[in-house]
């Protein structure tokens, strides 16, 4: 709410690269979001419940007569846990909507990209039913760190699909993007080890987003290095958006989905507690947050 | 109710009235559930729209055959994995991929001692040193396969849970490190059976069909117990065991037709032995590399016969055990291809 009275008080604010005033800004997410209602769905979730395993300490490493004891008694291994992560979630995101979701840590944001992703599956009373292969970017996507910068590029396009001769064509780019061989820093031929923890993230996200997809689903993804990748990276974003059918965004910083999304989901405990207009869902959350 | 809410938000006041806000949605109910403003979504459901559209259910595993087109276009993606994670394997270490070839002569020179020299088994056997190198890294490309594929789901849940490739790649790329590595050892069996003067004939070139029908073989153990593990996380702990028992089974480091001669062993038990899929392998390898001495002494060609054992049709079980095993294990593999990412 604060915030709302600080913009209508300035008398215009930067979307989109253009100079609006408060009302316009209103005005054309209004109309976006109208045009959107009436356009053919992306995304479809119907009371959709996940579960994973946790492994604890001393689950993967452990004496075969354990293991053997444990099937023949079919005792269940203490360090063995199921996280019912979400709780049933419905829901329908049409072409042209951006979404953002936001929710306490361990509310179960992540949890359902992947679901939506088709990375982890949904149980059987419900479903996601999606347009198309939607495309996870994350900058958690593990890469793998013995190699160098330039070995994971390649292997990381190569996962999402990429053909050999257009990583050939992109390589530069992604590399100029991370920005990781700035100042003369040849790090890109260095094994990822060896990388600052905001290296290794800008280069990840530099990979994830290379290809477009009609469904993006974006991780954590905004607050990733330092101001000038930061820059970047939500540019970046805006890019893929428009060119995408629906995006999804998952991130604490309140600010960035107000400024990129038009639509907000509220999680807790893998549920919803809200869906609606970003403005609303967000000022409810941030008063909720503050009690 | 989207238009409703859409014409709200077009006036400034919504932002400073959250009472209205929260009046626009139902409040969630007992199970939590909260029901999407969405008209269509209300008059079809969740099935209903897919249909309607056209939407396909998330992450859902084509047909077999699809499948493997999948595979296949994933292709250049498994093979630079399998190699990047081959390199990567022996970097930490001051003598680097020098170890590729290090480990196999290591296990083969490890062998040789306890049981050619101390437990005396190279008696009555042509040629032991191929005979014990050829066992000894036929069957490790089996262990290694089945070993690290029954890791493979778990080793790299980061990497199933951030991107979406059919989950095979993982096991088949294991598989391939392994071909990989049993390349290598190739090249010392060769060199240690031209040290040991056999002669070079046609028949070498026969270990190329027969190392493919083993890959093959191997494809489908690693995706089995890949699932398997991905299940039961203990498989991998009693992996070994098994493993160890079958090493004994497939007479890597003696001949054991001679040693079931020894004892009165039902025909059944015998021939189980016999078309013990490693111990076919390793046989007929075996047999295109070594040349069987003439002898005069009835007791040692008896001896010769048994180390050098063929049971009839042999290549047709190498194709038979590739094909059942390897066409099994990808259907098994494949049923399973949704619930990776669960861990």
């Amino acid at each position: 709410m604060a915030r709302a009275k600080k913009s209508a008080a300035k008398d215009t604010e930067l979307v989109d690269g253009e100079q609006l005033t408060r009302e316009e800004a209103l005005d054309r997410r209004a109309k976006r979001r109208a045009e959107a209602a009436q356009n053919p769905p992306t995304v479809v979730v119907e009371n959709l419940h996940v579960h994973y395993k946790v492994y604890g300490a001393g689950a993967t490493k452990g004496a075969a007569t354990g293991a053997l004891n444990r099937m023949i008694h079919r005792r269940k291994n203490n360090a063995l846990r199921d996280v019912h992560a979400i709780r049933g979630i419905s829901f329908v995101a049409r072409k042209g909507e951006s979404i953002g979701l936001i929710g306490s840590n361990g509310s179960g944001k992540s949890t359902l990209l992947r679901a939506i992703a088709g990375l982890l599956p949904a149980e059987k009373v419900g479903g996601v039913y999606t347009d198309g292969q939607p495309s996870l970017l994350g900058v958690n996507a593990a890469l793998m760190n013995d190699l160098t910068g330039e070995r994971n590029v390649v292997l990381g396009c190569l996962a999402m699909g990429l053909h050999p001769d257009e990583i050939r064509e992109k390589y530069q780019s992604i590399i100029e993007f991370s920005g990781i061989d700035e100042n003369g820093a040849r790090a890109s031929m260095r094994p990822m080890k060896t990388y600052s923890a905001g290296q290794a993230a800008r280069l990840r996200f530099s990979i994830a987003a290379t290809k477009l997809h009609d469904v993006l689903l974006i991780d954590e993804a905004l607050a990733t290095g330092d101001a000038g990748f930061q820059k970047r990276s939500e540019d970046r974003i805006r890019e893929l958006r428009r060119n995408a059918g629906t995006v999804f965004v998952v991130s604490h910083s309140i600010s960035s989905v107000r400024d990129i999304c038009d639509r907000a989901i509220w999680l807790e405990g893998g549920l919803i507690r809200r869906d609606g207009d970003v403005d609303e869902v967000t000022a409810e959350y941030e008063e909720w947050s503050r009690r | 109710m989207r238009a409703k809410r859409v014409t709200v938000s077009g006036t400034q006041t919504v932002a400073a009235d959250p009472a209205r806000g929260t009046a626009q949605q139902a409040d969630p109910s007992e199970d939590g559930s909260l029901a999407p403003a969405d008209p269509e979504f209300a008059e079809l459901g969740g099935s209903g729209m897919a249909a309607k559209y056209g939407l396909a259910v998330a992450g859902k595993r084509p047909n077999p055959i699809a499948y493997a087109r999948r595979l296949w276009a994933a292709r250049h993606f498994i093979v630079t994995w399998a190699t990047a994670r081959n390199q990567a394997l022996y970097s930490g270490s001051r003598l680097g991929q020098l170890w590729q070839v290090l480990t196999p002569i290591l296990n083969v020179a490890v062998y040789y001692l306890i049981f050619g020299i101390l437990l005396g088994t190279r008696d009555g056997i042509p040629d032991f040193i191929v005979y014990l190198v050829a066992g000894v890294f036929i069957f490790n490309f089996m262990q290694t396969a089945m070993l690290y594929g029954s890791r493979a789901i778990s080793d790299n849940l980061n990497l199933i849970r951030a991107l979406y490739f059919p989950r095979a790649s993982l096991p088949i790329a294991i598989t391939i490190i392994q071909l990989q590595q049993l390349l290598i050892a190739m090249v010392i069996l060769v060199t240690v059976a031209l040290a040991q003067g056999e002669p070079v004939t046609w028949h070498w070139l026969l270990i190329v069909p027969a190392l493919c029908l083993q890959f093959v073989f191997n494809t489908g153990l690693a995706l089995l117990v890949a699932r398997f593990g991905a299940i039961l996380t203990d498989t991998s702990q009693l992996l070994p065991f098994i493993l160890r028992t079958w090493l004994y089974a497939s007479g890597v480091f003696y001949s054991i037709k001679s040693m079931i001669g020894k004892h009165r062993i039902p025909g059944a038990v015998t021939w189980v032995l016999d078309h013990n899929p490693p111990l076919l392998f390793i046989q007929v390898i075996r047999s295109q590399l070594i040349t069987v001495p003439a002898t005069n002494d009835p007791k040692i060609a008896l001896g010769y016969r048994n180390a050098m054992f063929l049971p009839p049709h042999a290549w047709l079980w190498l194709v038979i055990w590739a094909a059942v095993v390897g066409i099994g294990g990808y259907l098994y593999f494949w049923q399973g291809e949704e619930t990776y990412g669960r861990g």
